[in-house]
């Protein structure tokens, strides 16, 4: 699979990490080249600095021949939008993105995109626990 | 009329103070607790201090039963989810979107916001009125009919030059609506109407047909 990922925090670095061990072909941008320091030495993908909010950016970042998009960097509007132009204007097979308000994460399930909230998700997990 | 506006800057608060000079009820959502001090001691208690992109935030605001959302940072981004939700969570019946990036209005419009100002093109226009021999400008873009509403200018050696207006091919569907002659009353012109140098007049055309009216009247293209 080939994936392009917006954001390299410690999400967007460690999903590339386990991606490019899989042997998938990954290109993971980000605005911030010291970001880059928490791929392993042995990333054998592409780390592109720049950024992936707009049609030039992401055509940088090689999302015409990418089967997935992942957008998690740290501002949800940033995600948001990055990923509906990766789904309505290059027509990325498959396209996440997270947005930490849960509200939101509704909002953009309704608009057809694939959302995940880390807030909601690790709450519900943690009353899990709780109840168990 | 409630109005929310999403981003204090020089636009937001200007805007702002208009529509309440004009008797209006407003909002200002801004992130920035200073700004939000500041409005409220020149424009009293019509801001609220968070994130306008926030769903629960923008419930608070009453965002349900407003009439008009305008969303004016400095971010794209934040300007496209403050209306997407606005639109399309909340239903508000206006939503109008700045845009910072020229190369995002499309991509607005393909997410179903259509009211976008652009700045930048704005002033890219009025900077080619000012350069000599640039044939024509857009004033307006009425997205929902297809058509600009364009000025354009008639400069020695003009193809169009002792032509009636009749003879002139325009794109069809082009409507010349006002002919402004200096010194001269602006007048509406008729098909024999016969264009001179330094006259200039105001065109209905349709969208993406500026190349060809700048081939007709200047003789030379609209992006030189």
């Amino acid at each position: 699979m080939n994936v392009t990922i917006m954001g390299c925090g410690r999400v967007g670095a460690e999903l590339a990490h386990l991606l490019d061990a899989e042997g998938h072909k990954v290109t993971i941008v980000d605005t911030d080249a010291s970001s880059f320091d928490k791929l392993p030495p042995d990333f054998g993908g592409t780390a592109l600095l720049g950024h992936a909010t707009d049609e030039e950016g992401l055509e940088k970042a090689n999302i015409r021949e990418c089967d997935a998009f992942v957008a998690v960097t740290r501002q949800d509007d940033k995600n948001a939008m990055a990923a509906q132009i990766a789904k309505e204007i290059f027509n990325v097979p498959r396209v996440i993105c997270r947005v930490y308000d849960p509200l939101r994460e509704e909002f953009y399930e309704s608009l057809g995109l694939e959302a995940i909230s880390p807030t909601g998700l690790f709450a519900r997990l943690l009353k899990e626990k709780l109840e168990k | 009329m409630y109005a929310i506006i999403v981003g204090a800057g020089q636009v937001g608060r200007y805007l702002g103070r208009e529509l309440l000079g004009m008797g209006n009820e407003v909002l200002l959502i801004e992130r920035d607790h200073k700004i939000c001090e500041e409005l409220g001691d020149e424009l009293g208690s019509v801001s609220l201090c968070g994130d306008g992109c926030e769903v629960a935030l923008l419930a608070k605001a009453g965002i349900a039963r407003a009439d008009i959302f305008i969303a004016v940072t400095d971010e794209d981004d934040d300007n496209l989810a403050a209306c997407q939700i606005a639109k399309q969570k909340f239903g508000v019946p206006q939503v109008i979107a700045k845009v910072n990036n020229p190369k995002n209005e499309h991509i607005f419009a393909k997410l179903g916001i259509d009211h976008t100002v652009d700045r930048v093109s704005l002033v890219l226009e009025h900077t080619k009125l000012q350069i000599t021999g640039f044939p024509l400008i857009r004033l307006l873009n009425l997205k929902e009919r297809g058509l600009d509403v364009v000025l354009v200018r008639v400069a020695e050696g003009s193809p169009a030059l002792g032509k009636p207006l009749r003879d002139l091919s325009l794109p069809s569907g082009s409507v010349v609506s006002l002919i402004i002659r200096q010194g001269q009353e602006c007048r509406v012109p008729e098909p024999g109407t016969m264009l001179e140098v330094g006259d200039q007049f105001l065109c209905l055309i349709s969208s993406g047909s500026e190349e060809e009216v700048a081939q007709t009247i200047g003789g030379v293209s609209a992006r030189q």
